[in-house]
């Protein structure tokens, strides 16, 4: 029979599998405006992912993970323009987003600021960040041979080139399997860190931070690397939706971003990760149909759907799928065989 | 000596904005711990009130003190009872509606009234400080921050309705035991704070352009002065409208609105790294 | 016992929600095998909606007028409309399906350089024909596209002195803070000292300041002889409200680049607060010839309830509807590099806002300049200048010596 670990791994494993199902088909299956499409939403998944591994399993709330997505994204940008190739600009982008989150994780946690607080610190770091790259018109502001160009932003960023094909941009199909096989490993990644004890310890600081701390856990320092962690996934996120777009504007660092992404991991469910996952699908591909109407406005149709979805689908999207599917199959007198496959 | 009593205006005229737009958001993030992410679009239908009317031959100030927080209040009502009701306790939950509620009134607004509708100019002229010439406006403005902390404050601390209230926010389950119905306090504030919105939306739209988007650009600075402000609704609106305004505006007038503006938020940084439950969290925790 | 159901419903939840979420777009444009498809992304929600439904508006109207001329090549144009709601990523998208998926033979659309500099690569890849028929700071060097609008060196280098020679020589200009704002305030200082003037000073605000009060009382304190505004968005309309409300309108006059320049502000500002603000553009509704009231007319006819906001946004997108059809009737063939080298040919086109030709150097467009005053909602046309040149795109580009350029060049005064 399957051990304990194992059991903690099943939903997971599924998962994952098929996520390589989707990397090893969809290219073969879809064409080249869909293979675009899905990218986006790999990209999306993943920057959503950021807030819900720090939100559903670390208990922060932070109002400004797209402050992450864009600096990853602006950080890419100039690293890859200036060094001419992509791998260590993606690295780098990673990087400078896990310091600069650890700098302001210092900050914030080490100034005991928690939930509505925290979520306000973020946002205004996130819209500092704004305002001042939108200030960055002029030729004054360039970082080596790349200019930061204000409100229109960076152009021309270069197309990823696989690690060990460096100075081959990719096709559309590869840059799809690259990135799904990056969200892949990250969720991968994430799930064991939720399992082990340093992901216990995580959880039990956001179910009650007085008492970890009575325990002896120094909730500073855990949350600080959460956060970090969450800093570098959205970071990571940021520079492959620079190079997906070829293309980095200050709009990635404004509220609407921030706002997008906590609907997606709300909307998707929080507490899980493949919840927001489909939070993002869900939504983005929602706008996307809308625009392709002209029935009604769409603010109008986005605005009712998301009072409906709080109203009536309070745990998420995800969650009430699942619990639903839980239901029926009780219902049903099923089974509850382990060794079923 | 004219260019500094300038300066002294203006830095009320920012303290006073600040007022205006996050009274309404403190009094129903202060008391009910709900995020209405709304409340930028519930100034913008107190804006669009006093134009409309306005446009019908209202006399403007009718426009502004009676209709416009009239209008908006009693659609606050609607939304608390259709929607908010359901969240109390949900902070997060509350948030994600109030987002969709936003998104629904732009878009309702836009294909209902248009989104270039005429708007107003301000009933006042210039007033004359020796070379410069300041709007009249300005100081009415002043006065009606001064009039809204005043009246909550008043209504707060002095009246039964501001004891009920009080006590509803901090324990309503004994409120209900001594015979008050919670659901109606509750529904009742957070109609206050919506007209308060309504009211303020008025009060700017003369200076304003008044378009479906208008609340947007008002929402990040309240929200945050609210919250560095602190659980307390007068106080803590109060000193953190004084203390972001003043620096502000004083760096606006030194270097331009661009360091101006980021500075607002760089103090709003530090006051909540230095006080992290807000201004009122550490200091001034008793008052209201 | 929950808990592996709940494991396994998860597996199910999985499977149907990934393969759900990766099916395939419907595509809405089930397009016939005799139809010619004209793109159109214009923000119809969101906060440029203003400025992108007249334009949507004028491009059917134009895809009509052309149908019941009989068509294209034998075949009917169809319109495939998406709507971006202001958001990057979703231009993005929408540009690539007009590509790829619904094979537009042309794209128009595009309103902010952000909006443009997220399609026209994107275009220039797939190589389908973009026409960006709006005003913008200048610069863009890419032979797939034809930008119609005017640029700063049409306009401005027209305005200012002639509202110098009206009212005086010291300038002060406030200027939204970023690049179109700051590009712009660059080239009226260079044109305000080319004519002897001065700028007292350049301030730059933020595209979401609403308050101007401590500006007001700067301008105040310098005594100019005009106030050049370079003011965008609904934030800064407060700004001629706020003026108005100081007492100031009848004390200094102000000039704009922008304002009105897609039919807005003249709407929302009263009269008494718009009066007196003079511009310049390539097109007013306003203009006094034949064909420009026939055009009009047109526009009324066709959009009787509420007619669009009519200014350089919407008639250019008319313009350029008409130039690719055009086009494709002299050349015969929807294929993009013959079209591109019948618009290259210098041939000039009449159009209600007068006369446009596009240079082949930069194609952008050589087209008459006007200057007006406003009054009670009416343009009042004073000076009309002819075929005036894109000099400030001629400066960094030159597509007969790069006719592969892809580029949006910031155009530099330094």
């Amino acid at each position: 029979m399957l051990s304990n670990v194992s059991k903690d791994w099943r939903g997971a494993g599924f998962v994952t599998i098929l996520g390589v199902a989707i990397l090893i088909f969809v290219p073969i299956l879809f064409d080249l405006f869909e293979v675009l499409q899905m990218t986006k939403y790999v990209v999306l998944s993943l920057f959503a992912l950021s807030l819900a591994y720090i939100w559903g399993f670390g208990g922060i709330l932070s109002f400004g993970q797209a402050g992450f997505f864009g600096l990853g994204g602006y950080v890419f940008a100039v690293s890859a323009i200036n060094m001419g190739e992509t791998t260590v600009p993606f690295l780098i982008a990673i990087g400078a987003c896990a310091l600069f989150a650890a700098a302001l994780g210092y900050f914030m946690f080490y100034g005991r600021l928690s939930d509505v607080y925290l979520g306000v610190v973020t946002l205004v770091v996130t819209l500092i960040l704004w305002k001042l790259i939108n200030h960055t018109a002029g030729p004054e502001y360039i970082i080596g041979k790349a200019r930061l160009g204000g409100f229109n932003g960076v152009p021309s960023i270069p197309i990823m080139s696989l690690p060990w094909q460096p100075g081959q941009e990719m096709e559309p199909a590869q840059m799809f399997q690259y990135f799904m096989a990056i969200l892949i490993a990250v969720y991968v990644l994430l799930h064991a860190l939720i399992k082990s004890k340093f992901g216990r310890v995580a959880i039990s600081i956001r179910e009650n931070e007085i008492r970890t701390s009575l325990l002896g856990y120094d909730v500073r320092l855990y949350k600080l690397c959460i956060f970090s962690i969450g800093g570098a996934v959205g970071g990571a996120a940021g520079a492959m939706w620079a190079s997906y777009q070829t293309f980095v504007d200050p709009n990635i660092f404004s509220l609407e971003w921030s706002a997008k992404c906590l609907i997606w991991v709300m909307a998707g469910g929080v507490g899980t990760l493949f919840g927001p996952i489909v939070g993002v699908l869900a939504l983005e591909y929602l706008s996307f149909q809308l625009g392709q109407t002209a029935l009604m406005n769409n603010l109008i149709v986005l605005g009712t759907i998301l009072m409906l979805l709080v109203l009536l689908l309070p745990k998420g999207l995800f969650p009430t799928f699942r619990d639903l599917v839980v239901k029926l199959w009780r219902r049903r007198g099923g089974s509850t065989d382990e060794g079923a496959p | 000596m004219d260019f500094s009593l300038v300066v002294a205006i203006e830095l009320l005229r920012e303290v006073a904005g600040l007022i205006l737009i996050a009274t309404g958001l403190a009094i129903i993030f202060g008391m009910m711990r709900v995020i209405n992410i709304a409340h930028g679009e519930f100034m913008m239908l107190g804006g669009y009130t006093v134009v409309l009317t306005t446009k019908m031959g209202v006399n403007i100030w009718v426009a502004i003190l009676i209709l416009a927080p009239l209008a908006v209040g009693v659609f606050g009502i609607v939304v608390e009872r259709l929607i908010i009701r359901h969240l109390y306790g949900r902070i997060i939950d509350s948030l994600l509606a109030t987002w969709g509620l936003s998104l629904f009134l732009i878009g309702f607004v836009t294909v209902v009234f248009g989104n270039t509708v005429e708007g107003v100019s301000t009933p006042f002229s210039g007033f004359a400080i020796g070379q410069y010439s300041v709007a009249i406006y300005t100081f009415f403005l002043i006065f009606a921050a001064v009039a809204f902390m005043s009246s909550v404050y008043f209504t707060l601390r002095y009246t039964q309705a501001g004891l009920i209230a009080r006590a509803t926010m901090q324990n309503p389950d004994m409120v209900e035991c001594l015979g008050v119905n919670s659901k109606i306090v509750y529904m009742t504030t957070f109609g206050i704070g919506a007209a308060f919105a309504g009211l303020a939306g008025g009060l700017l739209a003369p200076i304003s352009g008044v378009v479906p988007g208008m609340g947007a650009l008002l929402i990040g600075k309240a929200f945050i002065t609210v919250v560095t402000g602190g659980a307390a609704v007068v106080a803590g609106t109060l000193s953190s409208a004084g203390i972001l305004g003043t620096i502000s505006q004083a760096v606006t007038f030194a270097t331009g609105p661009v360091f101006g503006d980021a500075t607002l938020l760089f103090v709003a940084l530090i006051l909540l790294r230095i006080l992290p439950q807000g201004i009122t969290g550490r200091i001034f925790t008793r008052s209201v | 016992m929950k808990r592996e159901i709940s494991r396994r419903s998860i597996l199910k939840g999985a499977a149907a929600v990934g393969a759900a979420g990766s099916l395939p777009m419907i595509p809405f444009a089930a397009q016939a095998a005799d139809e010619i498809i004209v793109g159109g992304l214009h923000d119809l929600s969101g906060f440029i909606d203003f400025a992108g439904i007249p334009m949507n508006q004028i491009m059917l109207m134009a895809i009509e007028e052309i149908n019941a001329k009989g068509g294209l090549l034998g075949k009917k144009v169809k319109g495939v409309v998406y709507d971006p709601q202001t958001n990057m990523s979703l231009y993005s998208q929408y540009a690539t399906q007009l590509a790829l998926k619904d094979k537009a033979a042309v794209v128009m659309g595009g309103i902010t350089s952000a909006s443009r500099e997220t399609i026209r690569p994107i275009l220039h890849r797939y190589k389908t024909l973009y026409f960006y028929n709006t005003l913008y700071e200048g610069g863009v060097c890419d032979r797939n596209e034809i930008s119609l609008g005017t640029t700063p060196a049409q306009t401005v280098e027209k305005l200012v002195p002639y509202t110098m020679g009206l009212w005086g020589k010291k300038v002060y200009t406030i200027a939204a803070d970023y690049n179109y704002g700051q590009i712009t305030a660059a080239w009226v200082k260079r044109y305000v000292e080319q004519n002897g003037g001065e700028v007292v000073s350049t301030d730059f605000f933020p595209l979401d300041v609403t308050n101007f009060g401590p500006t007001i009382s700067k301008i105040q304190g310098a005594k100019p002889d005009m106030v050049m505004s370079v003011l965008v968005g609904t934030g800064h309309l407060g700004f001629y409200n706020q003026w108005a409300a100081a007492g100031m309108k009848n004390e200094i006059p102000i000039a704009s680049t922008t304002f009105g320049a897609a039919g807005a502000e003249l709407e929302i500002l009263k009269p008494e607060v718009a009066n007196g603000i003079i511009t310049s553009y390539g097109y007013y509704p306003s203009i006094d010839s034949p064909a420009n009231k026939a055009w009009v007319a047109q526009v009324n006819k066709r959009y009787p309830e509420k007619t669009p906001l009519l200014s350089e946004l919407s008639a250019f997108t008319w313009e350029g509807m008409m130039i690719w059809a055009d086009a494709v009737r002299t050349a015969g063939s929807l294929d993009r590099m013959k079209l591109i080298e019948v618009m290259e040919s210098g041939k000039t086109y009449d159009m209600p806002s007068g006369q446009c030709a596009i240079d082949p150097l930069t194609h952008h467009a050589i087209r008459d300049v006007y200057i007006a005053d406003l009054k009670d909602k009416t343009y009042i046309i004073k000076k009309k200048f002819s075929q005036v040149q894109p000099a400030d795109t001629q400066m960094v580009c030159n597509l007969k010596e790069t006719p592969n350029a892809n580029k949006h060049y910031e155009i530099s005064l330094e």
